[in-house]
């Protein structure tokens, strides 16, 4: 209940932030990736803002002995730089170029063009089961 | 507020809108002590891997960001988007969907959560998604493909 809760809160924040910046709208984004056109740095405010944000609640982890409301932190601990890492966030710039659209602001659409942001998640599950069948079939 | 010389910017706007998801990623991390990452959480909702987070908490989150949208477009009495063709927003799904999974997160997960926490992987995952988005956006319009 704790959990649903804590992360419905997390979910609408970040819907709503994503709205109010400018992320939702694929006109934005890529006139933010366009730097040798018509360039819009809004999305550079909205990056800059999350992160200091964040990195205020990183220096406060060490301080707590476990999260507010759960037992333990479960942090990524990898830290080798893989082929895997580096083709798979090339191949998602190149997704993100095309449509302007990143995961969290193509399902926050679906309130804003419901059957456009549909097709775009829709896509975007399809090709993480992709993965997650290549993946069952090599290991 | 505008920016000098950058007429369409929305700084403040932007800047809001950054604390705010800057904010739910906090809430996830002090809170739940987990990454606020929107594809790996969305992998978890619908049973293809991603976060250790339980399913019901993935999928209150993902619920959760249509809702926000839904809260600000309705207080700014309405939000201005315009989106690719049917095709294109297939193609760069699917592209998104396995680049994201491959390179374990997207924006949120690498670009906000990795990035802030100085993570080797998030620094170089996100300058290579940047790298190759703003590369995407340059060839398409050279070729002069518009599709938006």
């Amino acid at each position: 209940m704790r959990t649903a809760l804590t992360s419905l809160v997390s979910g609408v924040l970040f819907g709503a932030g994503l709205a109010l910046g400018g992320m939702t709208d694929p006109t934005r984004v890529r006139g933010f990736l366009d730097i040798f056109g018509d360039w819009d740095p809004t999305l550079a405010f909205v990056m800059g803002g999350a992160v200091i944000v964040m990195a205020i609640a990183w220096r406060i982890v060490p301080r707590l002995a476990e999260p507010i409301f759960a037992g333990e932190f479960h942090l990524p601990t990898k830290s080798d730089l893989t082929p895997r890492l580096i083709g798979g966030a090339a191949l998602f710039g190149i997704g993100w170029g095309i449509a302007g659209l990143c995961p969290g602001p193509g399902i926050a659409a679906l309130v804003i063009e419901p059957a456009a942001a549909a097709i775009f998640v829709v896509a975007m599950l399809a090709g993480m089961a992709v993965v997650r069948l290549f993946d069952g079939a090599s290991s | 507020m505008t920016l000098p010389g950058f007429p369409e910017a929305a700084p403040l706007a932007g800047l809001a809108g950054g604390v705010l998801i800057g904010l739910a990623a906090a809430v996830m991390l002090l809170g739940l002590g987990r990454i606020a990452g929107v594809s790996g959480l969305a992998a978890k909702a619908v049973g293809l891997g991603g976060s250790g987070i339980a399913r019901s908490g993935a999928w209150m989150f993902v619920i959760g960001l249509p809702l926000g949208a839904l809260i600000v477009m309705l207080a700014s009495g309405g939000l201005e988007a315009s989106f690719a063709s049917p095709l294109t927003l297939a193609i760069a799904g699917l592209v998104v969907g396995i680049g994201t999974r491959l390179g374990s997160g997207c924006t949120s997960g690498h670009g906000v959560c990795g990035v802030s926490r100085l993570s080797g992987r998030s620094i170089v995952a996100t300058l290579t998604f940047m790298a190759t988005g703003i590369a995407t956006v340059a060839i398409m319009n050279a070729l002069g493909l518009e599709v938006l």
